[in-house]
């Protein structure tokens, strides 16, 4: 290796390291101990599982349902994404924030919305019986692939429209504007113009889409009605229920070799495309051609319709309009009735998630920052860049068993560490973080640092005035999804055995696992809480980002 | 770059105020027990303060996901075990924890009491500690705007009255899910003229539907509590009507829900002392305390299940609403074990693919 290359690497060590005793380590313990153990397998191996017309069944229902996801999700995600960056519109920054609320949500909690709506007894059928007659309710749509899809959609889209978005906020419109002179329409424009220039940060967004609902779990068990099984399902019930952990860990290595050949095919996709420089503070205008209003408008009935009523359904629910004081189980998250141990008053796991989200998001940027620093000047990174991705595809369940079997030594006695939870989102959020911040790294336009450099910046002040103000929209949204990431607890709930800090999460599940009218209302008023804490923090990270 | 510190500091300040403070030492430092369980475990502040007190002890509990988590959890760090105690094994993974050979026997003073059907391991590796009874629930006003009595056997639920309107968790993926599959198995044994599988062959031409937890099936899909999902019978506790009664907050006098009798299964629950602790004394000691009478009479409005001791009494709304069904299902915990794997996967085949 020569000199150079090294020194370009080194920056990116410190997240290299992380992820080779976080990720790697226990995966390569979990998987030794796997298929080596005679009391958890027999003898199953990736060559063996993949020769098994079933799970390639899995594997192949499992890619193109993703692949479905992630198109369907970028068709509505682009034209919303354009319209945020592009146009200034009454309370957009309410609209963003609300964006990326979904994110957040338990998977219990976002099928409870859906089937208020769009359930046989839900607001939508009834409306349609009653308009038109009906005895049976119109739409069946409880226990199908449509609403898998849709749920994919309402819990994606805002990854599209931050990445994808953070990335065009600073775009120069130059170039659209000399193709608009020579007489292309706008059609063209958007096609020939736009979406090549904002090619990288569109794979990014894709890549993460189909990862995430390639490793589809909770959606796809709840929503889709126990009928589909992907990849990730199948590892869970393997370990968990047969403990037949020859065949999780097969499966899971399956499941890794598909990660990292979309991570390395969308890294390929992204360094082929030539990079327009990025300027600064490109201003937002209002829409003035009937066209653009039509998209401003598209995309905000977009946002009302698919995100924002689902969401609104449950804090609608939160209440008790069945006489008595409405907000009854919100006053009710504050005692502890029965006395009980594991009582969680809201501003614990309020705090708690909180504590942890910044813990994550500090920790993200920490090891994130250099390691996209040393990425964007890496020539040939692609291999690196998927191997980054890897976190992101791989099965929480396999991970979470690799921590308790690669922890079990001091010093490295983590397994009850309340340590592992911030580690563990880490792990998610850092592939976000490397996706969603690359492309605008790359833009990073070197003239304008030379020239602030040949009038006698510093490179303290090249940093604050040239550096900060072009990559601050993309990080912000990489910062805003590390976050997010764990405050929705992505995966960690099947990690380790840990101790009493419970998390806003935590508590909605606890709430959903016994009966009675006071722990769901409960559940949804700690949902609507969770909502209002995710969307609050998304603003505020975004009202705080340097500019 | 400021705004960032700021909200660093901020973010950090009111986080930390949140999580509370450590509480303070006692003179003799106590020694730490830690209990390894499922996320369904409770118990009340003041019970396990007792305990803490009299052993001068205290009491760490690790939850650690599901019950069948939890347990190959145990299984995987046997050589460094993460707990002194476990609790949370039922009948249906009693075979697979003592093959696993991760527990110390101990014969507790405290099961002299204690009524010998609960007793299934010989040895006393695992004590029993509750149980309780999946079985159906129905919504008594959906039944009765239709004019439907409840289905009057598991049989019952294959007419055409029924159709699409049960709803069962995938034994796959949910520890009450497979307790209704075993109840069906040991309805209608295998072998027999109609057997387990033509039951569930029935029941999918009749429209049951599978939801993966029971929270889902429960809350979402069942009309009878507060979710009003769309159908009037799900799988559920014998415990639960009662449930909805004590968490209605005095404004129901009665259940909006009740059991399906015949439809039962029994689970019993365990506590074991894990293999390797250095606290065995201590151990001891929280087994018979779980045993005792003070930790079982706060068994069943914390975790709504029945404790195993007779002379435990039972809270006001067990006794009106929650009583043990009459008659129950079960099999005898080598046959789950043998069969549990093959019978999930041959149900897979016949209700989903």
């Amino acid at each position: 290796m020569r000199f150079g290359t090294v020194k370009h690497i080194a920056p990116a060590m410190p997240a290299l390291l992380f992820l080779a005793v976080f990720f790697a380590w226990p995966l390569i313990e979990i998987g030794r101990v796997s298929f080596a153990t005679a009391a958890f397998g027999r003898g199953a191996t990736p060559l063996t599982v993949l020769g098994d017309p079933a799970y390639l069944g899995i594997l192949a229902f499992t890619c193109w349902q993703a692949a479905l996801s992630t198109l369907l999700t970028l068709l509505a995600g682009l034209p919303i994404a354009l319209a945020f960056a592009r146009y200034r519109f009454a309370g957009q920054r309410f609209w963003r924030a609300v964006a990326v609320v979904p994110f957040v949500m338990p998977t219990v909690v976002v099928a409870a919305a859906f089937s208020a709506l769009l359930g046989p007894r839900g607001a939508v059928n009834q409306l349609l019986q009653s308009l038109f007659g009906l005895e049976q309710p119109p739409i069946q749509l409880l226990g199908s692939l449509p609403l898998v899809l849709l749920a994919h959609v309402f819990y994606n889209v805002a990854v599209v429209i931050r990445v994808v978005g953070g990335f065009l906020t600073n775009l120069s419109p130059h170039l659209e504007e000399a193709a608009a002179n020579l007489g292309a329409n706008r059609w063209q424009v958007a096609r020939s113009v736009l979406l090549p220039l904002a090619l990288p940060a569109v794979g990014a967004a894709a890549a993460l889409t189909f990862l995430f609902t390639f490793s589809s779990f909770g959606v796809m068990l709840i929503l889709g009605g126990a009928r589909f099984a992907t990849l990730e399902v199948e590892i869970y019930r393997q370990a968990t229920q047969m403990l037949r952990l020859d065949v999780a860990a097969s499966l899971a290595v399956i499941q890794m070799a598909v990660t990292l050949l979309t991570g390395w095919a969308s890294a390929r996709l992204e360094a082929g495309v030539p990079l327009e420089a990025q300027s600064i503070g490109q201003p937002r205008r209002r829409p003035s051609t009937p066209a653009e209003r039509a998209l401003v408008w598209g995309s905000l009935a977009f946002v009302i319709l698919v995100l924002l009523t689902p969401m609104a359904t449950l804090v609608m629910r939160s209440f008790d309009w069945e006489g008595g004081p409405p907000w009854r189980y919100y006053a009710a998250l504050g005692q502890n009735v029965r006395g009980a141990l594991f009582f969680v008053p809201p501003q614990v796991a309020i705090g708690n998630s909180l504590l942890f989200a910044f813990a994550t998001m500090l920790l993200t940027m920490l090891l994130g920052v250099p390691l996209v620093y040393a990425l964007a000047r890496l020539r040939r990174g692609q291999l690196l860049e998927a191997i980054l991705l890897l976190p992101l595809g791989s099965s929480a369940v396999a991970l979470g068993l690799g921590f308790l079997v690669a922890f079990d030594q001091p010093p490295l006695d983590l397994r009850t560490s309340v340590v592992l939870l911030p580690i563990a989102h880490t792990l998610v959020a850092l592939p976000f973080f490397v996706r969603a911040a690359l492309p605008a790294f790359r833009a990073l336009d070197q003239r304008l640092r030379e020239a602030a450099r040949g009038l006698g910046a510093g490179p303290l002040q090249v940093m604050r005035h040239i550096d900060l103000p072009l990559l601050a929209p993309s990080l912000t949204a990489a910062a805003i999804f590390a976050f997010a990431v764990s405050l929705g607890e992505f995966g960690a709930s099947l990690l380790i055995a840990r101790p009493e800090y419970p998390t806003m999460p935590v508590a909605i599940y606890r709430f959903l696992g016994q009966p009675g009218a006071l722990n769901y209302g409960q559940a949804l008023a700690m949902s609507s809480l969770l909502m209002l804490v995710t969307a609050s923090s998304a603003a505020l990270i975004e009202w705080l980002r340097p500019r | 770059m400021r705004a960032y510190s700021l909200l660093l500091l901020t973010t950090f300040v009111l986080s930390a105020c949140a999580i509370q403070a450590p509480p303070p030492r006692a003179p003799a430092q106590p020694r730490t027990l830690t209990v390894m369980t499922h996320d369904s475990f409770s118990a009340s502040e003041a019970v396990i303060a007792e305990f803490e007190q009299t052993h001068n002890a205290k009491v760490v509990v690790l939850k650690s996901g599901d019950a069948g988590s939890t347990l190959n959890k145990a299984i995987l760090s046997k050589d460094a075990p993460l707990a002194d105690v476990l609790y949370g094994v039922d009948n249906t993974f009693l075979g697979r924890a003592l093959a696993a050979d991760i527990l110390e026997p101990y014969s507790s003073p405290a099961l002299a009491a204690i009524p010998d059907r609960f007793k299934l391991d010989p040895q006393n590796r695992l004590l029993p500690v509750d149980y309780g009874h999946v079985m159906i629930n129905y919504d008594k006003a959906f039944l009765q705007a239709k004019g439907l009595n409840p289905p009057a056997s598991l049989r019952a639920l294959t007419e055409p009255q029924w159709k699409g309107l049960l709803v069962v968790e995938n034994p796959a993926t949910s520890s009450p899910g497979l307790a209704f599959l075993l109840a069906t198995i040991a309805a209608f044994p295998e072998g027999s003229a109609y057997d387990w599988r033509q039951f569930w062959r029935d029941l999918r031409a009749n429209e049951v539907y599978v939801s993966p937890d029971w929270s889902d099936a429960y809350y979402n899909q069942f009309s009878g509590s507060s979710g009003k999902g769309p159908r009037p019978l799900v799988v559920s506790y014998a415990t639960s009507p009662a449930a909805e009664v004590f968490f209605s907050e005095g404004k129901l006098q009665a259940p909006p829900t009740g059991n399906v009798e015949g439809t039962a299964f029994e689970q019993i629950e365990f506590v074991g002392i894990l293999k390797g602790t250095k606290n065995r004394d201590l151990a001891e000691k929280w087994v018979d305390f779980m045993l005792s009478r003070r930790f079982q009479e706060d068994i069943p409005l914390q975790m709504f299940v029945y404790p195993v001791l007779p002379e435990a009494a039972l809270p006001e709304v067990f006794v009106k609403f929650g009583q043990p069904p009459a008659q129950f299902f079960t099999l005898p915990t080598a046959e789950i074990d043998r069969g549990r794997e093959r019978w999930i996967e041959e149900w897979e085949r016949i209700v989903l693919k």
